[in-house]
């Protein structure tokens, strides 16, 4: 049979879930990992990644709205998907983020960006006309008050809404997680590690995103990058990304340790089949190279110059590299048969259903949603309609040291 | 004309048919979810197979297909050959899951046998503990079913099953797989891969039956589950299974 | 109290839209979860009757019976005493609901006896089994063993 070498079973030929299904732990990776780079400066008082905090709300906003889509255009049936919801088998890791999902989008981040927005929304309802004055007072909900007193109380709310947010970032990611973790039919899955590995990974893409996001937009803008903040930000992706590879290491050394029956096989897989996915491209280039750089600026002062095109390499590195890991977490699991006697091969195809030309405009589509979110809710000062130079409150644009030329 | 039994029978196999017919679309309407006279909580049903009987013909792989208009590629049991040599990983073989039976071997030195596989209506599903949606479940007497109008085609269930009996329909894009043919067996008749084995190697079994040969069987033989460590409470029992099986 | 619902008073407005939309959720639950499902377990319970209704093709040997009964003597008492009647002959449940118009195909007797008893390594030792080319000498098995009781 073309593709199969050895023995497998006869309905483990085709492989189930594909390159669609590797796309959806990313993208709700780059959610998490966002999201907590913003809750560094709101809960942990991270002062120096400020000006990225509303960026890496929108960021995570744009990538939770696209999540569900590979995960729609998967699917058999995917007009019974409001099953999940409706009759959702308690039982099932799957049925039961549905709803992490969506107490995450709406009480979390929906949430928490309109608190965070809501003086610039009523400012901008009431200075904007035509269509867009309608969007931004539907998006005040009615109310209009934004005296210092509602302000507080709105910061108040915030940090609480935040400081849920966390444990339920933590909780969206890991359950992406647990949904590979508890499966003891694939040996390959199943641990223990696999929920802690992928919220590591998913902060580690979710910051690289946004330090990458955060330099093309300054540059886009021609406003000033505040190197404070991208230092910081390179340091707890540097910090993240060493505890996260500590993590990945551990499983590797345990599985090689134990070496229980599954090792053969998947020692194999990983040395043959996915020797270029994991080994050169997961760790050698997306995360090693990444790491030394990250590293060295831990080490050595470079310049400012220096250090924006290391820290871009890195971030873009590091992007590739956790997609590389979902990849091989996802397709290496199929790639070979649960008898430990023979493996299949992955052919992606390009125009179907589930191919790499939708994938590719599934990535891209976040993006874009950054770009219009940017534009309708401007993250920073000397933005159309914002406020400038009002002292650094709850509700004034972040940024505000920014603008100091 | 005289009323020969021949007539007799003809006349009373077709009223028999009507009959079941009949009852048939009584559930179809919803009078009951299944014929008057057979009630579920009387079954737990399983099946036994003797690996010693097996001679890969591949009549339960063809009979099945038909049975159950099972897609051409996909298996809802399937057959494999084992050849253990001393030493070694066993070499497997299962051409289109031995539908058209094996190309014959000649290899007298190596161990060989036939293993019929299927899925094991595991009483402690993890197949059933993964679906989202309750579109597979364990049924009261004892059988693993898809509801196809409910199967959202998400596949989580194919990847938590440890044997490989699930698959993907490629039209209806609902998971499909051996319902021990659910819809003979609950009307008193055999499943087509047993009705049709040559040598009683796969025989159905309800374990709620107290006269069921299944109690002398377990009894007097070596049987084994496939993959038992993974406590899926498996109801397929195999006797004389090779410990090289996987 | 009045000052603090003032300050206050917008978040009524996000904790509204949530009720709203919770209370839309459990009405569309209410309209579209099947009704019989939870009746038996987590599942729809006419998935039961469902798949009960699937048509049947093999009829089963004990019917094949009822009609033909001396072909059934012959076989009972015979070495394929145990082989079903549709284990050679296929699926013949039309036939057996509807005799005349459905007659079924004579077997394909060329492959169909070599499939069991063609010699194999993995076939256990005591089953009857040749190399049928050198057993046969290209004459079809039926020329000289009579199917339904073969020993000769």
């Amino acid at each position: 049979m073309p593709g199969v070498d050895g023995f497998i079973y006869p309905n483990e030929v085709e492989l189930q879930w594909g390159l669609l299904i590797v796309l959806y732990p990313y993208i709700t990776g780059l959610v998490a990992g966002a999201f907590i780079l913003a809750s560094l400066e709101r809960v942990f008082k991270v002062e120096a990644v400020r000006p990225t905090y509303r960026l890496a709300l929108l960021t995570a906003l744009a990538f939770l709205l696209v999540a569900p889509l590979p995960l729609q255009l998967h699917l058999g049936h995917p007009e019974r998907s409001l099953e999940m919801y409706l009759t959702p088998h308690r039982s099932s890791a799957m049925a039961m983020f549905g709803f992490v999902y969506l107490w995450y989008l709406m009480v979390v981040l929906l949430l928490e960006i309109w608190l965070e927005y809501r003086a610039d929304i009523v400012h901008l309802a009431q200075t904007t006309s035509g269509w867009r004055r309608l969007v931004y007072k539907l998006l005040t909900l009615g109310s209009e008050n934004v005296s210092p007193e509602a302000r507080r109380i709105d910061d108040k709310v915030s940090y609480i809404v935040t400081v849920i947010g966390i444990p339920s970032a933590f909780l969206l990611h890991g359950y992406v997680g647990f949904i590979f973790g508890s499966i003891k039919a694939n040996p390959w899955w199943s641990t223990p590690l696999m929920p802690i590995v992928f919220l590591f990974s998913a902060m580690v893409s979710g910051i690289a995103a946004v330090l990458v996001l955060y330099m093309a937009f300054m540059k886009v803008e021609r406003m000033r990058l505040d190197m404070s903040c991208l230092d910081t930000i390179a340091k707890f992706l540097f910090y993240t990304f060493v505890i996260d590879f500590s993590l990945e290491m551990l499983d590797l050394l345990h599985r090689t340790y134990e070496a229980d029956e599954s090792f053969r096989t998947l020692d194999f897989m990983v040395h043959t089949r996915l020797w270029g996915s994991q080994v050169l491209l997961q760790i050698c280039a997306g995360t090693l190279l990444p790491l030394a750089l990250l590293a060295a600026n831990q080490v050595w002062r470079f310049s400012e110059m220096r250090r924006k095109a290391m820290y871009l390499i890195a971030s873009l590195l590091t992007l590739v590299g956790i997609f590389a890991m979902r990849w091989n977490v996802v397709i290496g699991g199929q790639l070979f048969s649960k008898s430990f006697l023979g493996y299949t091969t992955y052919k992606v195809e390009f125009a179907a259903r589930e191919g790499l030309l939708g994938a590719v405009g599934l990535m891209a589509l976040p993006f874009i949603l950054v770009v219009a979110l940017v534009k309708l809710l401007p993250p920073w000062a000397g933005a159309a309609g914002a406020r400038h130079g009002v002292p650094l409150e709850a509700g004034s644009l972040s940024g505000g040291k920014v603008s100091e030329g | 004309m005289d009323l020969g039994r021949r007539d007799f029978f003809k006349i009373g196999g077709k009223l028999l048919v009507l009959a079941s017919a009949g009852a048939t679309l009584d559930e179809i309407m919803g009078a009951s979810t299944a014929p008057e006279t057979y009630r579920m909580a009387d079954h737990w049903w399983g099946m036994i197979i003797d690996i010693d009987k097996c001679i890969g013909c591949g009549n339960c792989v063809r009979a099945c297909s038909q049975e159950n208009n099972v897609p051409a590629d996909f298996f809802r049991t399937w057959v494999e050959r084992y050849q253990v040599e001393e030493g070694k990983q066993p070499r497997v073989d299962s051409p289109h899951g031995g539908i058209d039976g094996f190309p014959p071997s000649k290899r007298e030195d190596l161990k060989s046998f036939f293993v019929p596989k299927l899925c094991n209506q595991c009483a402690s599903s993890p197949c059933v503990q993964v679906c989202p949606v309750g579109a597979t479940f364990v049924s009261p007497d004892g059988v693993v079913l898809v509801d196809e109008s409910y199967c959202l085609g998400c596949r989580y269930c194919i990847q938590a099953c440890p044997y490989g009996c699930r698959y993907l329909h490629p039209q209806k894009r609902t998971v499909d797989k051996c319902t021990l043919c659910y819809h003979r067996i609950t009307k008193g008749l055999t499943t087509a891969c047993c009705e049709s084995c040559p040598t009683g190697a796969r025989q159905l079994v309800d374990f709620k039956n107290p006269k069921d040969p299944v109690h002398e069987f377990l009894r007097q033989n070596k049987v084994e589950v496939l993959k038992p460590y993974m406590a899926t409470q498996a109801k397929v029992y195999y006797k004389d299974l090779d410990g090289s099986v996987r | 109290m009045g000052r603090l619902f003032r300050d206050a008073g917008h978040l009524i407005r996000p904790a509204l839209v949530l009720v709203a939309g919770l209370g839309a959720f459990l009405v569309l639950r209410a309209v579209v979860v099947p009704k019989d499902f939870g009746r038996y377990g987590h599942y729809r319970a006419g998935a039961l009757a469902m798949v009960s209704a699937r048509p049947i093709s093999y009829a089963g040997h004990s019917q094949c019976e009822m009609c033909h009964e001396q072909e059934a003597k012959a076989h009972g008492g015979g070495k394929h005493a145990n082989v079903a009647c549709e284990a050679c002959h296929g699926p013949l449940a039309k036939h057996a609901d509807d005799p005349t118009p459905n007659v079924p195909k004579r077997p394909d007797v060329a492959n169909l006896c070599r499939r069991c008893h063609e010699q194999d390594a993995g076939k256990p030792r005591g089953f009857p089994q040749v190399d049928t080319v050198a057993h046969s000498q290209g004459v079809l098995c039926d020329n000289c063993h009579q199917p339904h009781n073969p020993k000769l």
